[in-house]
């Protein structure tokens, strides 16, 4: 159990800068995803929390200890690997031991936490086999189980779950965040899908290009994107961006984005809104689930509009359509029973009081 | 007519003309093809088994003939047949003392060159394969481009500094058996090395690095994780280095003279070919019992050898 903290933490390949100085603290028991596109500096962090990389400037700490120049196997961590990493000439038992026997733990004690490991993960009857004869979902257990057993300060996941077929990564989410629910081990999880992340992680850490973009809960990230970055990679499918001004009509306050179509908003995002008025240089972001069909009981603040559609994609709950505003692609979510037809027209309706505004040049939600 | 002759002429122009002309199609099953594949490799395999088994094949009648036979004029007796076979070659080489002698040189010299081989070329493959240091690709090349350079040049080079060494420290290294420990391990160590460099490369990097987060020295995940899982690997590079060493042929003959210090290849040469007599049926019998051992080595770890070769083209 133990906190982790990184301070200004950079990583340079010979002159690129995969990591810029991040600033990061992982509290005792917490369950933090680091989350970004591929190139982003997650995994390059990951391993150098893990030792497995060199640290070029800032600092690492373990539990107010300084780990930079700690050897990885001194730093009482356990990682657990994309692609499982598992010893393949040992059995399962001797690869989840194989930490405990180097330490020159006793038989008993190794036996007992193998054990114990084993019926927290359901892989008791698994134990006498190799690698080779067990299946993607029952060598990510093991990987885990190998982690679990040296009852670490912290537990490292690089991308734990990309090998898995899409069934299995949902069922194997599930376990992971069960296990952390029993072991409580302060956890730092890398991956690139933003769905793992939502559904793991106690707090997010967005990354883009060597940065943090923005450090929050799932909710918080998703409602309160702080970059267009942030705002376009969580949520799928992905928020919708439209150029847009500013328009002042007495005393209302309106969004507009073509000759024809312009939103009024409501009063409170008015209200936000107002010292901007005639900024030309902005983008109206709207999630595709607050771009619905009309219905007969609208909130105050949904604003009808036509649109013009192009594809449709029924996935039973509900179904999602593609349709352009002033060239800008956008896609909305509609009730399945709204009528809406490929290359058909659809009256539909924009959920103002859960739109965002982003300056188009700095990229920030303002 | 008129009728016939208008619709002749207008439905060829209505209706474009697909059928053109055409190659003909033979539609021949996959089975068949797979067959006739089949027939072909195995044509050719027999003819190549046949091309290379001749030698040995004469080299075992000869053995079985005495010398009277072998020297029989061709024209009248057919020399791919025993007409009265013996052991007696056998017999008589089995029972000299020289040759058991050589044998038990040629078997001293092979086996410590494995080992001392492997002492070297494992950890060396190892830190080449795993340990980024500066210059180690290069290092790497340089093994490589060292088993590129043929003995044949090397063994005067060689001799020179075989010399300069004795008149150093004064211990004798010529016309000893044991300065073929120290020269062969330069024909086996680089592509021993080389093959285990490869093999090393092969195993995914989160391997030691789980290994070294397990708490793992470098040493410990040498010993207890690169060599068992390159167990292939390593087996092929035994093979290759008892096979060179066993079979060389010039640095012998070149470092080592007298009849107790000879190994098996040069020591049937030296002592069975007095002047211009060839003891031709000796001679072969000697080159029989000496192809055994690789022989009897190859077909026990025939498997291994082979996953070896083949390693790395699909990532195992």
């Amino acid at each position: 159990m133990a906190d982790v903290t990184l301070r200004k933490l950079v990583k340079m390949y010979d002159q690129v800068q995969a990591v810029k100085g991040i600033d990061l603290e992982i509290k005792d028991k917490e369950f933090v995803v680091l989350v970004g596109p591929s190139g982003c500096g997650k995994s390059t962090t990951l391993r150098m929390i893990a030792g497995l990389e060199e640290i070029s400037g800032g600092q690492i700490l373990i539990d107010d200890d300084v780990v930079n120049d700690v050897p990885p196997k001194d730093r009482d961590i356990a990682m657990v690997f994309q692609n499982y990493a598992l010893y393949p000439h040992m059995t399962v038992h001797e690869n989840m031991s194989f930490g405990l026997r180097l330490k020159k733990f006793p038989k008993a004690e190794i036996a007992k936490r193998v054990g114990e490991a084993a019926r927290i993960l359901d892989i008791t009857e698994l134990l006498e086999r190799k690698p080779k004869a067990l299946s993607g979902g029952q060598r990510q257990r093991v990987a885990m189980g190998r982690a679990i057993v040296r009852n670490p300060k912290v537990f490292l996941f690089d991308e734990p779950l990309s090998n898995l077929d899409a069934k299995l990564r949902v069922q194997m989410r599930i376990e992971i965040k069960k296990v952390h629910q029993t072991v409580r081990t302060t956890t730092v999880y890398v991956t690139h899908d933003q769905i793992e992340a939502m559904t793991l992680a106690d707090r997010v850490v967005v990354m883009n290009g060597g940065v943090i973009e923005q450090v929050g809960t799932p909710q918080e990230l998703y409602h309160n994107p702080r970059t267009r970055f942030v705002a376009a990679f969580i949520g799928s499918p992905s928020m919708n961006f439209v150029p847009c001004r500013l328009e002042s009509h007495a005393d209302q306050l309106a969004v507009r984005i073509s000759n024809e179509i312009a939103f009024f908003m409501p009063e409170q995002k008015a209200a936000r809104y107002k010292k901007l008025s005639g900024d030309g240089q902005l983008l109206l972001g709207l999630r595709p689930e607050h771009l619905t069909d009309m219905r007969q009981h609208m909130e105050p603040g949904c604003v009808p509009f036509d649109a013009q559609l192009e594809v449709t994609e029924p996935m039973g709950m509900e179904t999602f359509v593609y349709f352009k505003m002033n060239g800008a692609d956008m896609c909305g979510r509609v009730n399945p029973n709204a009528g809406a037809l490929d290359g058909g027209p659809l009256k539909m309706a924009a959920d103002l009081n859960n739109m965002h505004l982003i300056d188009a040049k700095t990229g920030l939600v303002l | 007519m008129a009728v016939s002759t208008t619709i002749d002429k207008v439905a060829p122009d209505k209706t474009p003309d697909k059928t053109g002309p055409r190659r003909p199609v033979v539609y021949r099953s996959l089975s068949s093809d797979r067959k006739w594949a089949l027939r072909w490799s195995y044509f050719f395999l027999v003819l190549f088994c046949i091309f290379f088994l001749m030698p040995p094949v004469y080299m075992l009648i000869t053995s079985l003939k005495t010398s009277a036979e072998i020297s029989a004029d061709p024209a009248t007796t057919n020399p791919w047949w025993v007409y009265k076979p013996t052991l007696e070659n056998y017999v008589e080489l089995l029972t000299s003392s020289q040759f058991l002698t050589f044998f038990k040189n040629s078997i001293i010299v092979a086996v410590s060159t494995v080992i001392i081989t492997m002492l070297i070329a494992i950890p060396a493959a190892f830190s080449l394969a795993r340990m980024k240091f500066w210059g180690s690709t290069t290092l790497a090349t340089g093994v490589f481009l060292t088993y590129l350079v043929p003995d044949t040049l090397l063994f005067i080079p060689l001799f020179k500094m075989l010399a300069t060494l004795r008149d150093w420290t004064g211990i004798e290294l010529f016309n000893r058996w044991y300065v073929l420990l120290v020269i062969y391990p330069t024909l086996t160590v680089p592509f021993c090395t080389w093959i285990m460099i490869g093999y090393f490369a092969s195993i995914p990097k989160e391997l030691d690095e789980a290994a070294i987060i397990d708490g793992a020295t470098w040493w410990q995940t040498l010993t207890k994780i690169f060599i068992p899982v390159a167990l292939p690997g390593l087996i092929a590079a035994t093979i290759f280095a008892f096979t060179v060493s066993w079979a060389q042929f010039l640095y012998p003959l070149a470092f080592t003279t007298s009849n107790d210090q000879l190994v098996l290849p040069v020591g049937i040469i030296s002592s069975l070919i007095k002047g211009d007599v060839f003891n031709w049926g000796q001679i072969m019998t000697g080159a029989l019992l000496g192809a055994a051992p690789p022989l009897i080595i190859y077909a026990f770890l025939m498997d291994y050898y082979i996953a070896g070769l083949t390693a790395g083209a699909t990532k195992g």
